[in-house]
């Protein structure tokens, strides 16, 4: 593990660029969660700024829409006082011919300082990250089933929170696991925080089979799988990426996976529930789970725009 | 020279003689907090105190980077309006302080900020003067001086900068 070369750390050990929360050593974690300490009272000032990125540009490439997690990256860097310039790059780019290398080249020359990338296909963002000169940093925004590293640490420190600790934790992943980048991002980060009981949650056709070698207990039956669980993470179901039959239909989804108040008694009386947004009321969450006392989902964007903030200020210049 | 920190902070005291009620005290991370806790009791005044960790308004930012840290800015009152006792251990090139004010400000607009130090060690880089001084020394360049708060007992120690890493 130490030896694999890992393209988001500098030589030194420093955080170049945040691409995955695998192979990101835990004193890196722990340092970001630190880090965003610092930047959660920012929200709160009449003047919400703070002038560490003055001057710099952040370039958001967005190769898959996704508003609301553009828009935190957005808020983060301005409130770090970067210039920000938005690329919603839907297919007319690639239609005109131009490759995914040519688009970074030409904003690199526009002097960029920072990429924040969302792609549909796994490993862009790795592209992109081994293309761009030194000095220029690339986050991982998001990247096909592969990694969401921000929205991975934004939910360890909502855990951090509320919880204190990883070392006694419970903390099962319900769901669509097999599409999402969320849920592979919140396994290696709280294996690395040495959280020591992991478990997925999902149908058999929703339940990647590599999972289990990442160090997690699977279940199949939710009721089972949330006994004694101190934070029960939601996922979205995503349909828009079913291809297939991969499930009879939402509403019997809903019956299984679905988290209501009755399913969550089976966690403990102070579990916390988190949901990465946007939520399908009513076919992964119950509405009165979302807006009950155990959720956590609405803190979990406050802090994201904080972690956000801590990620682009450790990479900045590295 | 030694130089007993408790003794000047009560020194301190002294010459600061009473607040007004309409004076908040707010000190700079780390040492000037505890400096400022003191002072805070000692001049009974008005609750709730801040804090100020400046590192996010640093002009060496971009040399040193950003570095994982416990202590964070605290202002839990309205400073509209206030008149503010800015408060820290050591002033000596004066960076620290533009920090604090421009951090400060980003909080609201104070009707006056005065300032506090234990001690003024001189070799200032930007045009700042105490309002209050404990005690005034001169120390060459290389030399650092560090407050450390041992159990509640405040003490200060001369140490040689490392010279690659300017951190005032």
């Amino acid at each position: 593990m130490a030896l694999t070369f890992n393209p988001q750390l500098r030589s030194d050990g420093k955080l170049k660029h945040l691409l995955s929360t695998e192979g990101l050593p835990k004193h890196l974690i722990e340092g970001l969660l630190e880090t965003a300490d610092q930047f959660v009272s920012v929200g709160d000032r009449e003047v919400k700024k703070v002038p560490i990125l003055r001057g710099k540009s952040v370039f958001n490439l967005f190769f898959e829409n996704s508003t609301r997690t553009r828009t935190t990256f957005e808020i983060a860097a301005k409130r770090l006082s970067a210039d920000v310039i938005n690329l919603n790059i839907n297919a007319s780019s690639t239609t005109k011919g131009e490759s995914l290398l040519d688009t970074v080249d030409n904003l690199a020359a526009m002097n960029a300082d920072m990429f924040v990338v969302r792609h549909a296909e796994s490993g862009a963002a790795h592209l992109i990250a081994q293309h761009v000169k030194p000095g220029v940093a690339v986050i991982n925004a998001g990247d096909g089933r592969h990694a969401h590293p921000t929205q991975g640490l934004l939910d360890m420190y909502t855990i951090r929170h509320y919880k204190t600790a990883f070392h006694n934790l419970t903390v099962a992943i319900v769901g669509d696991v097999l599409h999402s980048r969320v849920a592979r991002s919140d396994i290696h980060a709280l294996t690395t925080l040495g959280c020591p009981d992991v478990r997925v949650i999902g149908p058999k056709t929703l339940i990647p089979t590599e999972v289990a070698r990442m160090g997690v207990s699977v279940f199949h039956d939710m009721a089972r799988g949330l006994e004694g669980c101190d934070v029960v993470i939601m996922l979205r179901l995503q349909n828009e990426r079913m291809n297939g039959a991969l499930l009879p239909s939402a509403h019997e989804f809903f019956k299984s996976y679905g988290l209501t108040t009755e399913k969550l008694a089976r966690a403990k009386p102070d579990a916390i529930v988190m949901h990465p947004g946007p939520m399908n009321r009513g076919v992964e969450i119950d509405s009165l789970v979302a807006d009950g006392r155990q959720s956590v989902i609405l803190p979990q964007v406050t802090f994201g725009i904080a972690v956000r903030m801590a990620v682009m200020a450790t990479v900045v210049g590295a | 020279m030694q130089l007993d920190a408790e003794h000047l902070v009560t020194e301190l005291a002294t010459r600061i003689g009473t607040l007004s009620d309409d004076t908040a005290v707010v000190g700079i991370h780390s040492g000037g907090v505890w400096v400022a806790q003191r002072l805070h009791q000692m001049l009974k005044a008005v609750p709730p105190m801040g804090t100020l960790a400046v590192t996010l308004h640093r002009d060496d930012f971009s040399r040193i980077g950003l570095h994982p840290q416990k202590k964070a800015t605290d202002m839990p009152m309205n400073i509209d309006g206030r008149h503010i006792l800015l408060v820290d251990d050591v002033l000596h090139t004066g960076r620290t302080l533009r920090a604090a004010l421009n951090e400060l400000f980003d909080f609201g607009r104070p009707a006056s900020v005065k300032l506090a130090v234990l001690v003024d060690r001189g070799l200032r880089e930007l045009p700042f003067a105490a309002d209050y001084i404990g005690a005034t020394m001169t120390l060459d360049a290389s030399q650092e001086l560090v407050l450390t708060n041992d159990n509640h007992h405040l003490r200060f120690d001369v140490r040689t900068r490392q010279l690659h890493k300017k951190t005032n």
